[in-house]
């Protein structure tokens, strides 16, 4: 969405397209826009500015700003905390994105039929993404409880001894937290898919049938070929998705154990608003801009590649 | 993003089936059954089998927590797993209500959610109309403006918002979250993606007819968008309701919290307290149900069209 161009609207024809007329526009386009504007500017436009300028500059609660060039992030990239964050972050990403992606197309691919009842299925499964993220993680939480835990007696029943300890456990705690994020966000994608998989015309796979392709040819020459911008799309959504990644950690986690699973956007929150270091924390911002602009981009130039 | 003009009107995935689905069953039901159909059906029945596994196994977490809110604290994490609650505890239902300030809670959230739902729709739809029917010097910078904030993550300019909010000293009031959320840019650009698929040609008969250009607003265009208003408003509801983040950041007194804050402190507090964090985790989660059962429809179109999170 961000790369889209704007269209020109064609001029309305006015019987006297005068300067008159031009400026009677400008002045009622303006009246329209203002209510929104106003807030958007004061909320979102300047904060995004000054937290551009605020990285560049030394101010804490308790002192006034002062300007002091890349003295901040000489001090992120000095500090452990910050790569800590990134490497969790950039973890959660490598198994967020490709497992939400494969378990949404296959979910999409089943469900892609005409059948009665096939919108309940539908339906059913793309609620967990609109289920509110604390029920989701206090639930999630339960069911990883180590000891007496659902999913920890399940592991055991299929002979698991030593089941791992999940959220209480530095090691599986970011598995955990991924695990409910692909259930949380596979069915918002599905849809996506969905999508794109009925804009398939159904002619290309009656063509490869007649020509012999099997399923599983017709799945990987037919279906995965077309698929492909929905699936450029998928994956910009799903990694700016999970470079974002904040409520679920904080709920799910609260970043622990130890930092085990503090991500970026937790870093920012406790370095900016929790111990009031501004500056310092907007150049943890502007890296996590930079992060996911580059991704945007990048995946942006390789599909522009592709098609050409 | 692709035109959502036509995303708008290509697939409602959902529903659009479902004509289709009872068409060709009354014509199988018609014709005698060949054997091509008796395939076709046993693989039906497979697929069935396959997708009722497959949801049940998906929602175990929710059958697991309806489950639980009706049962005694110590019946929860059990070895093994209790599926059914051996006795229905059914007051868990009517003790939440007194045990934390629930009805508090929802009110709060209520109020948050249906005052910047107003907002972001009517300030949103405004706006798209000046972006999209009115042409004007600098108009298409600015919208650019708006596309570009979209692409920023919001975590990246939450401190500079909140030393804002501070200063203006609107922290822990509802004012702060409604300031910051009501006026998104993804209500507007929502809202003039699909307004660019009503044809000027519309404007121009009323522009021609007398009517103003709010006239056109309020009485052709807003008529003719009701499904992305009603696509806007739900999104934004749900948002809203669901959103952990900024009443976490703003709201510090209890009496201002929403179910979501609500909710994790009765978690933090109690953490033994399993049924009952249960209970309020379904009765958080009973609007949206609702919400999302009956704007169904609208819901997916924005969401698949608009491609956009909260």
């Amino acid at each position: 969405m961000t790369t889209e161009t704007i269209t020109q609207v064609p001029a309305p024809v006015h019987s006297r397209g005068n300067r008159k007329q031009a400026r009677r526009n400008t002045l009622i386009g303006w009246t329209f826009i203002l209510p929104n504007f106003l807030g958007f500017l004061a909320f979102t436009l300047i904060p995004v500015v000054a937290a551009f300028a605020l990285s560049f500059m030394e101010w804490t609660s308790f002192s006034a700003p002062k300007w002091v060039g890349l003295a901040n992030f000489q001090r992120m990239f000095a500090s452990d905390s910050f790569w800590i964050a990134l490497r969790n972050t950039v973890v959660y990403a490598l198994g967020h994105v490709p497992l939400t992606m494969a378990l949404a197309l296959i979910l999409a691919m089943l469900l892609n039929r005409k059948l009665k009842g096939i919108g309940f299925f539908r339906v059913a499964i793309f609620f967990p993404y609109i289920t509110s993220l604390v029920a989701v993680a206090v639930v999630w939480n339960m069911l990883f409880s180590p000891d007496s835990g659902p999913i920890n007696q399940f592991l055991h029943s299929i002979g698991i001894a030593n089941a791992p300890g999940w959220t209480s456990s530095s090691d599986w705690a970011l598995p955990a937290v991924i695990i409910t994020s692909v259930w949380r966000d596979m069915g918002y994608y599905m849809v996506l898919y969905l999508a794109g998989l009925q804009a398939i015309p159904t002619e290309l796979y009656e063509a490869a049938e007649v020509d012999g392709a099997s399923a599983w040819q017709r799945f990987w020459n037919v279906t995965i070929p077309s698929l492909r911008p929905t699936t450029f799309f998928v994956v910009v959504m799903l990694t700016v998705s999970s470079f974002k990644v904040f409520d679920l950690i904080v709920v799910m986690t609260g970043g622990g154990p130890g930092r085990s699973t503090t991500v970026l956007s937790q870093l920012i929150y406790q370095e900016g608003i929790g111990e009031g270091k501004f500056g310092y924390s907007s150049a943890i911002s502007l890296v996590l801009f930079i992060i996911v602009l580059t991704v945007t981009v990048l995946q942006f130039k390789i599909q522009q590649r592709r098609e050409r | 993003m692709t035109n959502m003009a036509e995303d708008l009107k290509a697939e409602a995935p959902f529903l659009g089936t479902r004509i289709t689905e009872a068409a060709e069953d009354r014509r199988r039901t018609d014709r005698k059954r060949s054997p091509r159909e008796q395939k076709k059906r046993t693989a039906n029945v497979i697929i069935y089998g396959v997708l009722v596994v497959l949801v049940v196994a998906l929602m175990v977490p929710f059958i697991w927590m309806l489950s639980s809110s009706l049962k005694e604290n110590n019946q929860v994490l059990t070895v093994p797993i209790q599926w059914i609650p051996s006795e229905f505890v059914w007051s868990n239902y009517t003790d939440i209500w007194t045990r934390i300030p629930m009805m508090g809670y929802l009110q709060n959230s209520l109020y948050l959610a249906v005052v910047i739902t107003c907002l972001q729709v009517l300030t949103g739809s405004l706006a798209a109309y000046g972006f999209s029917k009115v042409r004007f010097p600098g108009r298409d910078v600015l919208f650019l403006c708006y596309i570009g904030t979209i692409a920023v993550p919001w975590q990246a300019y939450m401190v500079p918002q909140y030393i804002m909010m501070q200063q203006l000293g609107l922290t822990n009031s509802f004012n702060a979250l409604i300031l910051l959320q009501a006026f998104g840019a993804f209500g507007v650009f929502l809202m003039r993606q699909y307004y660019m698929t009503i044809p000027d040609e519309l404007c121009e008969a009323a522009r021609i007819d007398g009517l103003s250009e709010y006239g056109i607003w309020a009485r052709v265009i807003l008529p003719l968008s009701k499904p992305a208003l009603a696509s806007l408003a739900l999104l934004t509801f749900v948002n809203t309701w669901n959103d952990y983040m900024g009443p976490f950041i703003y709201l510090t007194s209890n009496r201002l919290w929403t179910v979501q804050l609500g909710l994790r402190s009765f978690v933090g507090q109690f953490d033994a307290e399993y049924a009952m964090i249960m209970t309020g985790s379904v009765i958080s989660v009973i609007p949206i149900l609702i919400i999302f059962l009956i704007g169904q429809r609208y819901f997916i179109q924005g969401i698949a069209t608009s491609g956009m999170k909260g």
